[in-house]
């Protein structure tokens, strides 16, 4: 049974909080992540949910609220992006080194400095090696879908890790769009209960949480979070199939468009993929062979699967909303990485592209698809740069 | 027991995760008698249960017997501060070197 | 309580066990364990990293006979905060019916400079814990350096006495009164030397539903520069110097908890202490003067605040 709301991807991101009804939500805001838990806490006013809310002081604060209260057995959640991501850069490290299945939302905007408001993907890339599984949403609708699969990634015993979902802010954050909100009933079945283990208020049991951790003991805990992180892949392609019998969609690391016969390819995260899919379309109608290849999953990294899904291709852009600066940028790093053992490697160019929010239009996509089917492209390209 | 706690062969996967302590207070089992370089010895007859050694001492290894009166110190876990001897009102508590203890 | 009283609840109820590794002749582990020994409901503790964190809780070792954590350095207020908030959220679902009481611990520098935002928070929030500041008068377990409770004169690793300068050159920050400004109901000024009054703070506090705060003097040996046997003599003259004035603030209203009989002058603090040494040659005396003014002004403002 279908339940349309026109609503934004942060409120859609803040209805699957309403669903799944965590036990504690830290609160801090920071556009353009602020309508997420704004709009959550309209429903704590208006007591549609038993959250305890903890307006805290700041994002380093909300993380280290979240951390205390997943430690002490709850369910927890809280929102973030850009410069409050950066500040709760430590604790970043603290949740998955404790392995506290903390869920949150990130609606991705740039890092200072300069101060930019908008949509890039510098703050989520500059956090992705701290041991936090990292989904990602092309729309609000996936931002909403993604919201349950993490809860229950993160809560499985064999992972034990904090999960973080992205959305482009602005763009999706603040777009409305038709989502589809499934069935209260039904979405809180699907997260369950959860079951913590060793929790701080269990006290019969007492517990130590946060240990001095000497060499002759650290490498062995820090270890642990490897294979923790290996079976997040198995564990959400799992997930994801007990959510397609809700939703009849399906959950990949990645999501493929006319890649079959595809000869030059786009590689891409969160929202542009829309503009990419249209594009393709169009040019599929002129009967050039494009197709796309969207990232969900990001972290851990789906290399195998990526080098198989892209052997075909000829000619592959990657573009990426963030730069890593003295380096290859993030995923164009991860895609060089992916197809490294391929017999017959694809050509394969950087693009770095939005960078503070600037715009990308059908007919940049256009022209590089036929740069690559051309393959007129350098090593390292700028999209929509006044160079 | 102990010998798990002391044990330098435990694998990734012979440990919990995310480095959680699941047994309170194993501290226990770490003897820290063998820092001291002296040691308190007490003249009973002049004790008077006052409990201010008791209270005081860093380590509380200083036993208290269930009727209130002082009981023995825990060399065990003694560092050999000090303290004791200091707080005493009766100055029952004299700390002499340990080297003259060790064999 | 009584001190026998007192005694035979470490005895019984080792809330806070030896084999931690803090120094010989440390301080803090008697002010954890009065605090702990103050109420007889479950308790679930936070640290700050510094000291007290560090000796108790080397992996595998845990000193901590209740439930325990940290999580890193300016947060004690917030971790546990968040802790509170979770027992809140689950009582509400009917998922815990224990009652259980939230302490968070922190030294001088995780209280006063880098925690002083999170314990803020904490504060105005308004959540029911009771945060504990071991005062030694510096950032001590990484060596000793200058934090904002150094006092005047002090020699620290970061701020230490040569040749053109004299060590801190600022007085003390006022916690009590910070923390007093954000109307919780309860903030207190103990000394290890004096554990039963740091007992009944500690009781009274945990009687009261809120925030509160209790920051207590803990001589340190290595950081301050005496003999480990000193530690509660050393405690016991910053109280009779007027140092460290032994008050509490219930619901805004001051009251002394204990006047010395005599008026003893800062210099036989200062002597006992090889942090403050460089003080008694005479081209310092005037810091040592300028020292005992601000006691003596700072304790007629709190003569005048407990009327």
């Amino acid at each position: 049974m279908t339940n349309y709301k026109a609503i934004t991807g942060g409120e859609a991101v803040a209805e699957a909080m309403r669903q799944i009804n965590p036990d504690v939500a830290a609160v801090y805001p920071i556009t353009p992540q602020t309508i997420i838990m704004q709009k959550f806490a309209d429903f704590h006013a208006d007591g549609l949910v038993e959250t305890e809310l903890v307006p805290v002081e700041s994002e380093h604060s909300a993380m280290s609220c979240c951390v205390g209260a997943a430690a002490a057995g709850a369910r927890v959640m809280t929102a973030t992006c850009s410069a409050g991501l950066a500040l709760m850069w430590e604790m970043l490290g603290v949740a998955s080194g404790l392995r506290l299945p903390i869920v949150m939302s990130v609606a991705n905007r740039a890092i200072s400095a300069p101060l930019n408001i908008h949509c890039d993907h510098s703050d989520t890339m500059g956090s992705r090696d701290h041991g936090w599984i990292m989904l990602f949403s092309e729309n609000g609708q996936e931002a909403y879908e993604n919201m349950f699969i993490a809860v229950r990634l993160a809560e499985r015993k064999d992972i034990m890790l904090p999960v973080m979902v992205n959305l482009d802010g602005f763009i999706t954050s603040h777009g409305v769009e038709n989502i589809d909100v499934y069935n209260d009933q039904v979405m809180k079945k699907f997260v369950g209960e959860n079951k913590p283990n060793k929790p701080l208020l269990d006290i019969k049991h007492p517990v130590s949480y946060g240990p001095l951790e000497l060499p002759d003991y650290l490498f062995e805990t820090k270890y642990q979070q490897i294979p923790s992180m290996e079976a997040a892949k198995k564990a959400y392609l799992e997930i994801g199939k007990e959510l397609s019998q809700i939703t009849k969609k399906e959950y990949g690391f990645f999501e493929t468009y006319k890649m079959d016969d595809a000869k030059a390819v786009i590689v891409v995260i969160n929202s542009t993929a829309g503009t990419v899919k249209r594009v393709i379309d169009q040019l599929r109608e002129k009967g050039k062979k494009v197709g796309l290849l969207k990232i969900v999953m990001f972290r851990p990294f789906p290399y195998q699967e990526i080098r198989e899904a892209l052997q075909n291709a000829e000619s592959v852009a990657v573009l990426d909303r963030a730069a890593s600066f003295g380096a290859n940028a993030p995923l164009y790093g991860e895609i060089k990485n992916a197809i490294y053992d391929l017999k017959k490697r694809p050509l394969l160019y950087s693009c770095l592209y939005g960078l503070g929010g600037r715009n990308i239009f059908e007919s940049d996509i256009e022209h590089l698809f036929n740069q690559l089917l051309n393959k007129g492209l350098e090593e390292v390209n700028y999209i929509g740069l006044r160079k | 027991m102990s010998e798990w706690f002391f044990s330098k062969q435990r694998s990734s996967k012979d440990i919990p995760i995310g480095g959680l302590m699941e047994e309170a207070g194993s501290s226990r089992h770490f003897k820290t008698g063998d820092w001291r370089s002296f040691r308190p010895i007490v003249n009973d007859a002049k004790c008077i249960s006052c409990m201010f050694c008791v209270i005081y001492c860093p380590e509380n290894c200083i036993r208290v017997k269930e009727d209130a009166k002082r009981g023995n110190f825990d060399l065990d876990f003694c560092k050999g501060c000090g303290i004791c001897g200091k707080v005493c009102p009766v100055k029952c508590i004299e700390m002499k070197e340990e080297a003259q203890f060790l064999k | 309580m009584n001190i026998k009283e007192l005694a035979l609840n470490l005895e019984k109820n080792r809330k806070l066990e030896a084999g931690h590794r803090s120094c010989s002749g440390c301080g803090f582990p008697q002010i954890v364990r009065a605090v702990l020994a103050s109420t007889d409901k479950p308790i679930v503790a936070s640290c700050a990293t510094g000291c007290l964190e560090v000796t108790t809780s080397i992996y595998p070792f845990t000193s901590w006979n209740i439930p325990f954590i940290h999580s890193a350095f300016e947060n004690s207020a917030a971790t546990i905060a968040g802790v509170e908030s979770a027992y809140n959220g689950l009582k509400r679902k009917g998922k815990i019916k224990d009652e259980i009481k939230f302490v968070a611990f922190g030294g001088d520098g995780g209280t006063y400079d880098i925690g002083l935002q999170s314990l803020s928070g904490a504060l105005e929030r308004g959540h029911d814990f009771l945060y504990v500041c071991y005062d030694n008068n510096a950032y001590m377990n990484t060596g000793i350096q200058r934090s904002s409770a150094t006092p005047y004169g002090a020699s620290t690793t970061t701020a230490p006495a040569g040749k053109k300068h004299f060590g801190k050159a600022q007085f003390r920050k006022d916690l009590v009164k910070i923390c007093a400004a954000h109307n919780i109901p309860y903030v207190a000024q103990a000394s290890l030397s004096n554990l039963m009054d740091l007992t009944n703070k500690a009781q009274k506090a945990f009687s009261i539903t809120g925030p509160k705060v209790l920051l207590v003097l803990q001589p340190c040996t290595l950081g301050w520069g005496y003999p480990m046997d000193k530690t509660i003599e050393l405690a016991k003259m910053a109280v009779e110097t007027k140092f460290w004035p032994l008050y509490e603030i219930e619901n805004g209203k001051y009251k002394l908890n204990y006047k010395p009989a005599k008026d003893v002058p800062i210099i036989e603090f200062i002597k006992m202490q090889a942090r403050f040494k460089h003080l008694l040659k005479p081209e310092n005396q005037q810091i040592v003067d300028k020292i005992q003014q601000n006691i003596n002004f700072e304790w007629e403002k709190l003569l005048k605040l407990c009327e």
